[in-house]
């Protein structure tokens, strides 16, 4: 059994075994205690799946919680539905909104951190004011006293215990299910840089608009089960600054990025803020919470779990992952011709490519060069699809580029690497390597991901290195840990933006002599670089760029001798006439 | 529909009250534009500020100006000191939000417990003075607060414009280690800023405290408000928080007018969301 379903297997045994608790006849106020707890474990694991994994902070989730709060209470209380079939209506309600505004937001690449929390705390607002001035409440709150409630057991406060503790470790299941899938890999890598996790291949605003509609969906049947819970609801409570600060607060404490670490966080504030009850003591436990609050994220700024698992791993003094698998042999890929017809790219008033034609043919090398600024970068910009294109057609083969979206093109076979290395922070150098080949040309398991992985660091020198972060590699390793992550994605054709540049000679040798087996399994190889030496010795043919128009194309040599490329780079006095 | 009277007169008090909100942004727009921390304590501390003037003067039977005088450089302080610690602990954008998140609770909790729960009301003989222009009424103190709060922005905006250290915030804002390459002393100016941003809620509190009736969770109730107004008038910019806080404040008294009180948040809170969705780049 792998390591993912034993963990879900644990959560969910731990789930019955805690079901079994209501036998016991404990007071009712410990039930209702317990109740709370897994209340919180799910509302906080629920918002860590968009906001801890991807970095969306939202201060939005009391919106959805809410929106469930007031379906339950009009379906249950105004048009008589059975409790429980009203909470897959709540999830839907809550998970449609949270899709509808996704999908307005997600469009706008500028609407992240601090912005995006203080968006959803606005729409919290201003659904509020719309529950509280329609007939959904109308000022007063609603009362659901009348609306029966099924008996789980034969306590209320025991059933209620039920309902939230099944919404917790389904919930909890599902946050570890997700952290090990596709899902929860493509989130974390739109955590640490969603640009180029969409040119690796990470369908960003689909996964994005995924995790947002299943985070609300848990937060609308929490808010069901609360509204009969509290069975009196008013627009104050629901919509009021507690349940957006208090998942926050709860997930950050434990650990956003862990899928146990809001279950863990909710626990403990929870249980510290019940250990206080009553008139002046609960004044102090809330004092006591903020300072909890202030002093974990001063301290343990990753969270409780992250920061304990970290100190386990270290004193067993174990690797990361051990990188004793056998590297499988490496695919052979089969290259396909780029080709760029009359590409034509402008940033407001200026002109970054004006007509680009070019082709790279399979298995070719070609080299493009030019001044800065005359527009090679955009050139691998609009290609790799990061920027659409105004005018023009970029093919693959009989495939068109251009007009997809750059997660698409990644899956068609087109890897880009960049020139100041841009490798996901959190992730290891395998994490890295492994996640272009989960998302690129070929689709495979996390798992078989992840073997590949190791041959591609194998391929580029970097197996020794596999566990390391990006901050503990050199600028060398990281220029190779970014051909690995481009080269797992099985291009058909690599986009290669100064790999060389900073290197020393050595490095630069190696590199070169990699490029040679690269293009020996067939791929097709756009490279820009300012190392000449590098360009004549690689290219089969070499184009170049001056202000954004190609003025010159053919064998290294030719294209170097071109009257006008000598007078772009030396000036005009030195064209020998 | 209402009467024209009653339109002006909304749009009066829309200003007035605009001039507060103003007064409230102040200081959270520069310490997140020009420092990047976004400081949710700032409400408490204008609470906080509001029941020291309460105290002093309710209770101690100070005057106002006084327990202004008193107030505004203990709260430059208290920023300073705050800036201390978050530089201390490397605090970021986002960290800053929950770390002073925590602050705010436990602010509120010390005014609760010193002050309870119960609404308070500091009685001063100005609070009922009113101007009378034509037909509308202009109450003393909010005319006094609205004023103050165009005197600091103008003040405000002429430091950051004029001065050598106004100059070098603004540079570090942009960039804070280019900016220290040039000789910039960031780390000291963050300091004064800080200070000053708390001194803002200092004499926020001070007229909060003479207009309007006290109670511990009013911090939460400007949130919403102050954040558009701070985000529409643009990060930084002292004026710009100036005439959006009167946008929000008449836009909200016209809605009261015109449809009822409790429609008045969508307003702010749908303007936040335009400006957001459509202007990001503006923020």
């Amino acid at each position: 059994m792998s390591e993912r379903w034993r963990l879900i297997a644990g959560v969910l045994g731990t789930g019955v075994a805690l079901a079994g608790l209501p036998l016991l006849g404990l007071p009712a106020f410990y039930e209702s205690v317990l109740y709370l707890v897994f209340h919180w474990i799910a509302l906080a694991t629920s918002w860590s799946l968009l906001s801890g994994y991807a970095g969306y902070f939202s201060f939005g989730h009391g919106a959805f919680f809410g929106a469930g709060v007031y379906t339950t209470t009009t379906l249950a209380a105004m048009y008589g539905v059975p409790f429980l079939a009203t909470l897959p209506v709540a999830a839907s309600v809550a998970a449609l909104l949270s899709a509808g505004i996704g999908v307005v937001v997600f469009r706008v690449k500028r609407l992240r951190g601090e912005l995006f929390g203080l968006l959803t705390l606005a729409i919290t607002f201003v659904l509020g004011t719309i529950v509280l001035n329609t007939r959904l409440d109308g000022g007063p709150g609603v009362y659901l006293s009348n609306v029966p409630l099924p008996r789980l057991v034969a306590s209320p406060t025991g059933t209620f215990y039920l309902l939230a503790l099944g919404l917790a470790t389904v919930t909890v299941a599902g946050a570890c299910l997700v952290t090990r899938a596709r899902l929860g890999l493509g989130l974390y890598a739109i955590h640490d840089d969603e640009d180029v996790a969409e040119v690796e291949g990470v369908p960003t605003f689909a996964y994005k608009l995924v995790a947002f509609a299943l985070s609300a969906a848990v937060a609308g049947v929490a808010g069901g089960i609360h509204a009969m819970y509290v069975s009196y609801v008013t627009v104050g409570d629901t919509f009021s600054i507690t349940v957006p600060l208090y998942v926050v607060l709860m997930s950050v404490l434990g650990g956003a990025r862990h899928w146990l670490g809001p279950a863990v966080g909710a626990t403990v504030i929870t249980a510290s803020l019940y250990a206080f009850t009553g008139g002046e003591q609960a004044l102090l436990g809330r004092a006591l919470v903020a300072l909890i609050l202030i002093a974990a994220i001063l301290v343990v700024p990753e969270g409780i779990v992250p920061t304990v698992l970290a100190r386990v791993r270290r004193a067993r003094a174990q690797p990361r992952e051990a990188a004793t698998t056998p590297a499988p042999a490496l695919p052979r890929v089969e290259g396909a011709a780029l080709e760029c017809h009359d590409v034509w790219k402008a940033f407001g008033g200026i002109e970054a490519l004006r007509g680009v034609s070019l082709t790279v043919g399979r298995g070719e090398i070609v080299g493009l060069v030019g001044p800065n600024g005359s527009g090679k970068t955009t050139l691998i910009n609009v290609i790799s699809g990061h920027y659409a294109i105004d005018r023009g057609r970029i093919t693959l083969g009989a495939t068109v580029l251009s007009e997809r979206p750059a997660h698409r093109i990644a899956g068609l076979g087109v890897s880009r690497t960049y020139q100041i290395p841009r490798p996901f922070a959190h992730g290891s150098a395998l994490d890295n390597v492994a996640l272009a080949a989960t998302f690129g040309a070929a689709r495979r398991t996390p798992r078989e991901a992840r073997a590949e992985a190791h041959a591609w660091l194998e391929f580029t020198g970097l197996a020794r290195r596999a566990a390391a972060l990006p901050h503990e590699l050199n600028l060398h390793e990281r220029k190779f840990l970014e051909l690995a992550r481009a080269l797992a994605g099985r291009p058909r054709v690599i986009l290669l933006d100064e790999v060389l540049s900073g290197l020393n000679p050595g490095e630069i040798a190696s590199a070169i002599s990699l490029l040679r087996e690269i293009r020996a399994r067939g791929v097709a190889i756009l490279f820009v670089e300012h190392v000449m030496r590098a360009v004549l010795e690689l290219s089969d043919r070499v184009v170049v760029l001056n202000e954004g128009e190609v003025i010159a194309a053919g064998t290294p040599h030719e294209a170097m001798r071109a009257p006008r490329v000598v007078d772009v780079y030396l000036g005009k006095g030195h064209v020998v006439a | 529909m209402p009467s024209a009277t009653l339109l002006g007169q909304a749009l009066v008090s829309g200003l007035l009250a605009g001039g507060l909100y103003g007064l409230l942004a102040f200081g959270l727009s520069l310490s997140w534009g020009l420092l990047r921390l976004v400081n949710l304590a700032h409400f408490a501390l204008a609470l906080l500020g509001a029941y020291l003037t309460y105290q002093l003067g309710h209770v101690l039977h100070w005057p106002p100006w006084l327990a202004a005088a008193a107030i505004v450089p203990a709260f430059f302080a208290l920023g300073v000191a705050l800036h201390v610690v978050l530089r201390h602990f490397r605090v970021t954008e986002l960290t800053s939000l929950l770390v002073t998140f925590g602050l705010a609770v436990i602010l509120e909790s010390v005014i609760q417990w010193f002050w309870t729960a119960d609404y308070r009301r500091y009685e001063t003989p100005y609070a009922s003075a009113s101007l009378r222009i034509g037909p509308f009424f202009i109450p003393v103190l909010e005319l006094l607060a609205c004023l103050t709060a165009a005197a600091l922005a103008c003040a405000t905006w002429a430091w950051l414009r004029f001065t050598y250290v106004g100059k070098a915030l603004r540079a570090a804002a942009e960039d804070a280690a280019i900016a220290g390459a040039f000789g910039v002393n960031h780390r000291r100016h963050a300091f004064v800023l800080s200070g000053v941003s708390a001194a803002y809620a200092g004499v926020a509190g001070v007229f909060i405290a003479l207009i309007s009736t006290l109670a511990p969770a009013q911090i939460w109730a400007w949130l919403g408000v102050v954040f558009a107004v701070v985000i529409i008038g643009g990060l930084g910019n002292p004026v710009g928080a100036l005439l959006a806080g009167f946008l929000i404040g008449v836009s909200e008294s016209v809605t009261m007018a015109v449809a009822a009180p409790a429609w008045a948040p969508l307003v702010s809170f749908s303007i936040l969301i335009g400006i957001l969705v459509l202007r990001p780049e503006r923020v």
